[in-house]
């Protein structure tokens, strides 16, 4: 695809040698990102919100979408769009409040003004139209060319010729599935976002949030947390054990064993034993509706979900939505929500929302020592002309990868190197994002 | 100071309190600045788009409780909080304080703060307010609530609290 030599061999994927490296220039180069934004944040299906953000009819919310505002609207007849907003007219950004509920959306530039389906009904001064082409319907306001939802979370696409949402999550449905089960009713997005940065190159955060490597040096001092506030509960010599998985069209996991609590129904002496019986009623009641294994799996087991190309559903000592978009090489705009049980009880709300905040955000115990680090490797990217090489081989050679391997990231890069350059390394890899 | 009641507290002795701890913040001195805490004491800095939110039912940046607190003041004094080694240069300037309430043994104070933190060839600039809730214990006054409320609307680009706001 690459007209000036630039954006190509990024990667090595040597199957024989069971080495794989990304090149830096990955993450330096401004063509390699304007790559990106053309070939990945305009082909692929991108996470814009969760369905209880808007429940009523007039609800909207406004947002960055794929570095695109929008207004992502839950019209009168109670259908979400994904609306551009941008005048028809002129350009002027139409609805300037980040959240609210309004039959109409009204430009004030020239006070064209559009129902919240996005039409356009009203405008002063229609009549100097007389005598030319010009209609109502050709001025509404522009929508994403596909939207869908998958179990409450919003997906907009700018590529009309897209496959659909359901085939393009392909396995990361399964793991989108054991969050929204851990309610009867729904899950919703709680109040109050975390919207941060980072000076370092979007790829770096996935590769970071589904890292089980670095948790045991980067957040030392989050385990020291959890193994004295647990009296010793859990036995973290091992690391983070568990699995990673390729889950196709570049989507991965890593699934473990869980070193901390976890709201939904795993117990731990930080909790408090006073509540040591309700957590295992809620677990119980996981066990009524899905059966002891995926009760178990549930209840006990931690998952970071990655999806292509910039969203991290982090289902581990609470639940995180965390999507990203970069602006620039060495720099992404970051958004962190958590997401809960709509039928949870007051305390446990509290609770979930405390056992967050010991580990996630940018005042976590944990997410501020990852900023440093992402940081840091940008940083030391300004030497990519000589140390040219990231190394991703990390279980290359094992049958079944582990949560600390790299099999997760691989299936990243085997992807976007497909959607870049054209080329697959891996032929037998999962593939299937129509382009 | 001693004092047996926070009712006719001067402005002038809470603004030497608040000084006073903003000094031990700029200076590192975070286990005596913890010691400023009553042990019921909790610190909260909400997130940027619901300033005015509950920690229980919203999602914060910070909400430490006594022992959360501590556990982030030992961290910090320690070798491991990476996003603060080598550690933060700040300077507090805290401003416009005022007593909100003052009953016989409860002080809710107000005061503007501009936290300028310095690390690593970059400033950032950490704008807002203060509400605190304070107590008399043993003739000491003692932080029984410190809410940091930035005015900032996102956390860009300075990406982290990884210092005492």
């Amino acid at each position: 695809m690459d007209a000036n030599g630039y954006v190509s061999d990024m990667i090595v994927d040597d199957e024989h040698r069971k080495l794989f490296k990304v090149n830096r220039r990955a993450f330096v180069l401004p063509e390699v990102l304007e790559a990106e934004k053309q070939y990945v944040f305009d082909k692929c299906w991108i996470y814009a919100g969760h369905e209880s953000e808007i429940p009523e009819p007039g609800d909207y919310r406004v947002r960055r979408v794929a570095g695109r505002p929008v207004i992502i609207s839950r019209g009168d007849d109670g259908e979400i769009r994904i609306l551009m907003n941008s005048c028809p007219h002129r350009g002027a950004v139409v609805r300037r409040e980040p959240a609210g509920n309004s039959k109409i959306h009204q430009c004030y530039y020239h006070g064209w003004t559009f129902n919240n389906e996005g039409a356009l009904i009203g405008l002063p001064g229609e009549n100097a139209y007389e005598n030319t082409e010009w209609t109502r319907e050709d001025h509404c306001l522009s929508q994403a060319p596909r939207s869908d939802s998958y179990r409450g979370f919003i997906f907009a696409a700018f590529n009309p010729g897209i496959q659909d949402l359901p085939d393009y999550l392909g396995g990361a449905k399964e793991y989108l599935d054991l969050v929204a089960d851990q309610s009867e009713v729904g899950m919703e997005v709680v109040g109050g976002t975390q919207e941060y940065s980072m000076k370092a190159n979007w790829k770096l955060l996935i590769e970071n949030s589904i890292d089980g490597y670095h948790a045991p040096t980067t957040h030392k001092r989050y385990f020291d947390f959890i193994v004295r506030t647990n009296q010793l509960f859990y036995d973290l010599s091992a690391g983070i054990v568990g699995n990673g998985s390729a889950l196709g069209n570049g989507h991965s996991v890593i699934e473990y064993d869980s070193p901390w609590g976890r709201p939904i129904a795993r117990w731990t002496p930080y909790f408090g034993e006073e509540r040591q019986h309700e957590f295992e009623l809620k677990k119980n009641k996981l066990v009524e509706r899905f059966g002891e294994e995926r009760a178990e799996r549930i209840a006990r087991y931690s998952r970071n979900l990655f999806i292509f190309p910039n969203l991290i559903i982090n289902d581990i000592m609470a639940v995180t939505i965390r999507t990203f978009f970069p602006f620039s090489p060495d720099y992404m705009e970051i958004r962190a929500w958590a997401l809960a049980p709509v039928e949870e009880n007051a305390e446990d709300r509290a609770f979930r929302l405390d056992n967050y905040l010991t580990f996630l955000g940018p005042g976590g115990y944990a997410t501020p020592d990852d900023v440093e680090a992402l940081e840091s490797c940008q940083r030391g990217f300004a030497t990519f002309k000589e140390a040219q090489w990231s190394d991703i081989s990390r279980g290359m050679g094992r049958e079944h990868p582990a949560t600390d391997d790299e099999l997760q990231m691989r299936s990243f890069w085997r992807q976007w190197n497909a959607l870049i350059t054209g080329k697959h390394t891996a032929p037998s890899y999962p593939q299937g994002v129509g382009i | 100071m001693t004092l047996t009641s926070t009712d006719a507290i001067t402005r002038q002795e809470v603004e030497d309190f608040l000084f006073e701890e903003a000094a031990l913040l700029d200076e590192w001195r975070i286990d005596e600045w913890f010691a400023l805490f009553a042990e019921d004491g909790a610190y909260y800095v909400p997130s940027t788009d619901m300033p005015d939110g509950d920690h229980r039912t919203t999602l914060f940046l910070i909400a430490d409780d006594y022992v959360r607190l501590q556990h982030r003041v030992e961290q910090l004094m320690g070798r491991f909080v990476h996003a603060e080694t080598p550690n933060s240069r700040t300077r507090r300037s805290i401003t416009n304080v005022r007593i909100r309430e003052a009953s016989a043994n409860t002080l809710r104070v107000s005061a503007n703060f501009i936290v300028h933190r310095i690390r690593l060839e970059v400033v950032d600039t950490y704008v807002g307010r203060y509400e605190y809730t304070m107590r008399l214990v043993d003739g000491a006054l003692k932080i029984v609530e410190r809410r940091a409320i930035l005015d900032l609307d996102v956390l860009r680009p300075h990406g982290k609290v990884s210092f005492l706001l």
